[in-house]
């Protein structure tokens, strides 16, 4: 098992015909994952990459079945790209473009909330389930198959955190890149029940930073469930001053609970076990399986 | 984006949100006209004297002064134009003030008393919506009030397509203990400061305070506005009130060259890709021993190029006594990264004084790693995480 992509996967790229979403979906296809079309409105009938671009997500929902969609739409462009595939009736929307107007994410927010689907990032590294599919922008060569699921906001510390666990003779089922903007599709929370609920995990690295309430409703909601499945935690961000925005959006110090000493407090009071240092994530996964 | 208050009252009245007039000067000359002008236009007798800097609490540090006639304008002028002005809300060296704001006295004695209110627009993050957060408690640092009396404190959450509902206006007033005059004035501020708020793409609006006047008319005195960064490229005439004098001069620069970089006090410089593994690499500094002096991210094409702007940046902070470099390569291959570091060392020549620790993980790291050793320049490498916390802690003993 895994959560959210898998080998079945039918993938499409929407920004496919574009630079970014060339390079990745290259990328992607050379990894195994099954990259089914692209979406480029105007280019609709052109093939790119020996696959099928169409003018709209409908068009490639009805002749290619796709129900996953990644994509690299500029940030003008990208809130309208995101409710053009919920509309459609894509089921899993990976959104990698960064810089997306808040005011933009407050409309897609309430729109993604009526319809079945759900929305990972945006500004995020993307998913991925090792040896099935790469849906997404991080070094595929990184994650090794395996029991660890992984969710966190930035991309580079997930690429840190997988190659630690990887070190240590572990793998991963499913790495979750949330993305660091205000608002996100899919919360620290819901990428940790995924992974706790999913039968082939045996162990979560929650990787968050400061600013926001995201891992402490994760960490209450672990302690709510009961689970006994091992979480392994970061706060990255400690040494940040209040008040300064350190490169994601949402990464800000706004109060005294979502400094990383609040949030790194409540991990350990719901049973999370966290580490200080992000050198020590990798021995601390380990440690925790036994 | 923060702007000064004169901008964004200039934002709100463009909207029809009733904000106490004024007109900016830089120099006394120009206070003195601007003060005869705006009592031509609006029959204010006083002057109110505000220094226009991107920092709160300018009250407390004089910078916002009452001139009974035009003679204190242009004394008070005089003083505030040019000081530094140190409020709680600066560092210890304060802001330079380079313009004031000349506004009318909009506390003039009437009919009823006068009352100050509190009332911000934001996003509630957890909801994904905006909010209009209000109190009775206006004038007084909004924490302080949520600490001590959260009961005064009131918000409305907004529906996205719905937008703000004549029934939440009204609410806002009532709970500010409104009637008559001043509630319907009140009911029409909040709805011309809602849609201020979503049609400017703003961020943040925090109105400290709305002021009823004697005569019930309800009024933005001061204005927090900060807008959107990624909307800048749908607002146009916004992104032009940028002041770049009020921003830290290290941090302009990097920003034009596309540098993620922020000003810290310590003494380690670091460079890395990405924000997360950026504040990570931060902490691993500080648990070394030392105080990280930046927050850089140089993103995802860390070329030789980039590397030696990078470099140029962090060493304009005469307190970097080490530098740590932590990449972690993934479409970017670290060989490539370190052939970057290499060049831009030879290329800077001696204006690097200071050790640097290389930490290359990822596509390559290895063959990366025998290129900075190979190298013969004074670059100690490391692979892993752990390692290049160790060599920062040798560096600094």
């Amino acid at each position: 098992m895994s959560v959210l992509v898998n080998k079945d996967s039918k993938i499409i790229v929407q920004g496919f015909t574009g630079t970014e979403g060339t390079f990745h979906a290259e990328q992607m296809i050379e990894y195994g994952t099954q990259v089914v079309g692209g979406v480029t409105p105007g280019k609709g009938g052109q093939t790119h990459l020996n696959r099928p671009v169409f003018n709209t997500v409908k068009d490639a929902v009805e002749q290619v079945g796709a129900d996953t969609t990644i994509i690299f739409v500029p940030p003008a462009f990208a809130a309208d790209a995101i409710m053009e595939a919920a509309d459609a009736g894509i089921k899993v929307i990976i959104t990698i473009t960064e810089g997306i107007p808040v005011a933009d994410m407050v409309k897609v927010q309430a729109y993604i909330d009526e319809r079945d689907c759900t929305l990972v990032g945006p500004n995020c590294p993307g998913v991925i389930t090792p040896e099935e599919a790469k849906v997404g922008i991080m070094p595929g060569f990184v994650f090794k198959k395996g029991n660890v699921g992984i969710v966190s906001k930035s991309g580079t510390l997930t690429y840190e955190a997988a190659d630690q666990v990887v070190r240590q003779g572990l793998g991963i089922t499913t790495a979750i890149g949330i993305g660091g903007d205000p608002i996100i599709g899919t919360t620290t929370k819901e990428a940790v029940q995924m992974l706790v609920e999913d039968p082939e995990t045996e162990c979560v690295v929650m990787i968050g930073e400061i600013g926001g309430q995201l891992e402490a409703d994760a960490a209450k909601w672990y302690q709510e469930s009961g689970s006994t499945k091992p979480i392994v935690g970061f706060i990255a961000g400690e040494t940040a001053p209040a008040g300064r925005t350190m490169g994601h959006a949402g990464a800000i110090v706004g109060g005294s609970d979502d400094t990383a000493q609040a949030k790194k407090r409540i991990m350990g009071e719901c049973g999370i076990h966290v580490v200080d240092s992000p050198a020590e994530i990798g021995v601390k996964v380990k440690e925790v399986l036994g | 984006m923060n702007l000064h208050e004169y901008q964004g009252k200039e934002i709100l009245a463009s909207f029809g949100v009733r904000v106490q007039r004024g007109h900016i000067a830089t120099t006394p000359k120009e206070a003195v006209d601007a003060a005869k002008q705006l009592t031509e236009e609006t029959g204010t007798g006083w002057h109110v004297i505000k220094a226009q800097v991107h920092a709160g609490g300018r009250g407390k540090g004089g910078g916002v002064k009452l001139a009974k006639n035009l003679k204190e304008v242009e004394e008070i002028a005089e003083q505030i134009i040019g000081m530094n002005l140190i409020t709680p809300q600066t560092s210890a060296a304060g802001k330079k003030v380079h313009q004031v704001l000349v506004a009318e006295d909009v506390y003039y004695p009437g009919d009823s008393e006068t009352s100050e209110f509190y009332m911000s627009v934001l996003l509630n993050r957890g909801a994904g919506r905006n909010m209009i957060m209000y109190s009775t408690e206006g004038g007084m640092d909004i924490e302080e009030v949520a600490e001590k009396t959260p009961h005064l404190i009131f918000t409305e959450e907004i529906d996205p397509a719905a937008g703000l509902l004549p029934f939440q206006a009204r609410r806002v007033a009532f709970n500010l203990g409104l009637s008559g005059v001043a509630y319907k004035e009140m009911v029409r501020f909040v709805t011309a400061l809602y849609k201020a708020y979503e049609q400017s793409d703003a961020s943040l609006f925090e109105i400290n305070p709305v002021l009823k006047t004697s005569d019930d008319k309800i009024m933005a005195v001061d204005a927090k506005v900060s807008i959107d960064d990624n909307a800048l490229f749908r607002r146009k005439n916004y992104a032009e009130m940028r002041d770049v004098r009020e921003e830290n001069p290290i941090e302009v620069e990097a920003k034009a060259l596309g540098l993620n970089y922020v000003d810290l006090d310590g003494n380690v410089g670091c460079m890395v890709n990405g924000a997360g593994l950026a504040m990570a690499t931060m902490d691993l500094i500080k648990m070394a021993g030392g105080e990280p002096a930046n927050f850089l991210d140089v993103g995802g094409t860390a070329d030789a190029k980039r590397v030696e702007e990078a470099f140029r940046i962090i060493l304009k902070d005469p307190n970097v006594k080490a530098i740590l470099i932590n990449i972690f390569g993934g479409i970017v291959r670290c060989d490539r990264v370190a052939n970057g570091v290499v060049d831009a060392y030879r290329n800077m020549g001696d204006s690097i004084q200071v050790p640097i620790i290389v930490r290359l993980q990822g596509t390559n790291a290895e063959e990366a790693k025998e290129i900075i050793d190979n190298s013969g320049l004074a670059v100690h490498s490391a692979v892993q995480f752990k390692e290049a916390a160790d060599k920062v802690e040798a560096v600094l003993k």
